[in-house]
């Protein structure tokens, strides 16, 4: 039985490193960009929420949905005004600039923010539980899964059957073809990080409900979120959200068996999935 | 006014200079082929036109618009498409999806639509959920002609529509150019086939090392001016 309740509470937190690398995934996906930054910016995107909670006293789900566009705003003009500029055949320029804005992100939150770790108020959320028979669960740890859940399905929809997502996928696949039908590349990766940056605000919102975060966490997130696409497979949304239960699952046993192998497992587990499937468990056809 | 002039049109990469100061126009409606040998230029002049290879603003122009710094795709919002050498069709996108992504630059309404493309190539309308990149040459072909048609050009612009293919599919790619053409598109048609080029043209150029070597009505020029145009043997421009 113990086993059992610990598995469905490795999937809880699986939901959570899943919401953590779909942006990761998508900008990958779309633009073959590894944003060493992702971390970062999902705790910049909690400290954004606490300012908006702050300000306006409202709860914390409202205040990232107020909170979201302006995000989105931001991904935009990030890409369009740095990130665009450095893509290209070589995978090193982007490496650097975004290592650089995770360094400049970390710097200015401690700045703005100050070293003390924070949290977002959740209201009595953090400790409500539901009773599922074979385990209880935690409310927000499975608000946390239906929603990783909810993301990547209206992310899939979004990428397979809208103009935009047929946008994406060509831009993808070709940026000069896709220019010669009057796409502009350059817009069409702005609007993929905006969209990023907004799954990034949800997975800040339940970042800061469920544990304190301050301005250095962001690195250790972007462990995670990185296993979670590696063991899905580069580019597949559903393989990130299974990798990010395979990551919150090897996690949880691992704390079962010993509390202190907790990482532990989960990189063990990272490893051993490398070691079996090089190019993850539903890699794309063609990468 | 022309629909499309370029005007003292030159074109490098690097230090290798591929066009000097090419003089070309084409009307409202017409077809012009530009004919010659690999390595004349024919390809890179389709990359200046449609910014892939940015110019000097004045030496391409659109109905009076000089776009020669323009990127592509403003280019082609302004009512050109392409056809691309290799037809480059989106290997992530189904035949279909290949289709609607070219309705991406369309500025209105116009003769085509998928049902219209499905009309002109109905083997597209079977293979519509295949993967772009599973269906023969030939059939990737119509695929790229349908998706450049779906914007409902003013100009169409064709690289090498017959490279690779075997003669029987060319014929069919060649027989629905006339019902492409009463749509009212205008077309370049970059060739290496000549008579499949000088059998639906109004006007030919060719070109040579980066020049135009001849110039004039594909029902006047005779095959020694091509002939000696093509292969250099005379230089002088006709027509």
């Amino acid at each position: 039985m113990i086993w059992i309740e610990t598995l469905v509470q490795g999937l809880m937190l699986g939901g959570l490193y899943a919401l953590f690398a779909a942006g990761l995934s998508l900008v990958f996906g779309i633009m073959r960009l590894v944003n060493l930054a992702h971390g970062d910016l999902i705790v910049a995107a909690a400290f954004v929420i606490l300012l908006v909670v702050e300000m306006s006293g409202l709860n914390p789900f409202v205040s990232a949905l107020i909170a979201a566009p302006v995000l989105f705003g931001f991904g935009y003009v990030l890409q369009r005004a740095v990130l665009n500029r450095v893509l290209g055949n070589d995978i090193l320029p982007p490496l650097l600039v975004t290592f650089g804005l995770s360094v400049a992100l970390q710097n200015g939150m401690l700045e703005l923010f100050s070293a003390d770790s924070r949290r977002l108020p959740a209201a009595g959320l953090e400790s409500a539980s539901l009773n599922l028979g074979v385990s209880t669960v935690g409310t927000l740890p499975l608000m946390t899964l239906a929603s990783a859940v909810a993301a990547i399905f209206v992310l899939n929809r979004l990428l397979y059957a809208t103009a935009l997502g047929r946008a994406f996928r060509a831009t993808s696949d070709d940026p000069v073809t896709a220019s010669l039908m009057g796409i502009n590349p350059r817009h069409v990766f702005a609007m993929a990080t905006g969209l990023a940056m907004v799954v990034v605000t949800i997975a800040a919102l339940y970042l800061g409900m469920r544990s304190n975060f301050d301005p250095s966490i962001g690195p250790a997130r972007l462990i995670y979120a990185f296993q979670a696409v590696i063991v899905g497979g580069l580019g597949s949304l559903w393989g990130t959200l299974a990798g990010g239960a395979i990551i919150g699952v090897a996690q949880t046993l691992g704390a079962q068996i010993n509390p202190e192998w907790q990482i532990l497992a989960g990189h063990v587990a990272f490893l051993l999935v490398l070691l079996v499937r090089p190019r993850g468990l539903f890699p794309r056809a063609r990468d | 006014m022309s629909l499309l002039e370029t005007r003292g049109l030159t074109a490098a990469y690097g230090q290798f200079k591929a066009l000097f100061g090419i003089d070309m126009r084409v009307e409202p409606g017409e077809v012009v082929a530009i004919i010659g040998a690999n390595g004349a230029g024919k390809t890179t002049l389709l990359r200046s036109i449609t910014g892939v290879l940015r110019q000097a603003p004045g030496m391409v122009v659109h109905s009076g618009t000089p776009i020669g710094a323009m990127s592509p795709d403003r280019i082609m919002q302004r009512g050109v498409a392409m056809v691309p050498e290799g037809r480059r069709l989106f290997p992530s996108l189904s035949v279909e999806e290949n289709l609607l992504i070219g309705a991406q630059a369309r500025r209105g309404d116009g003769p085509w639509t998928l049902e219209a493309v499905y009309a002109l190539f109905p083997i597209l309308r079977e293979r519509r959920a295949s993967p772009g990149t599973a269906l023969s040459g030939g059939q990737q072909q119509m695929v790229a002609i349908g998706r450049a048609l779906m914007s409902n050009p003013e100009l169409l612009l064709c690289d090498e529509i017959s490279l690779g293919l075997a003669p029987v599919i060319i014929r069919d790619i060649y027989a629905a150019l006339p019902r492409i053409r009463e749509g009212g598109a205008a077309m370049v048609i970059v060739e290496q086939d000549i008579a499949r080029a000088l059998s639906v043209a109004d006007r030919v150029y060719c070109l040579m090392e980066g020049c135009v070597t001849l110039h004039g009505r594909a029902d006047e020029i005779t095959r020694e001016d091509i002939h000696a145009a093509y292969f250099g043997t005379r230089t002088e421009a006709q027509g």
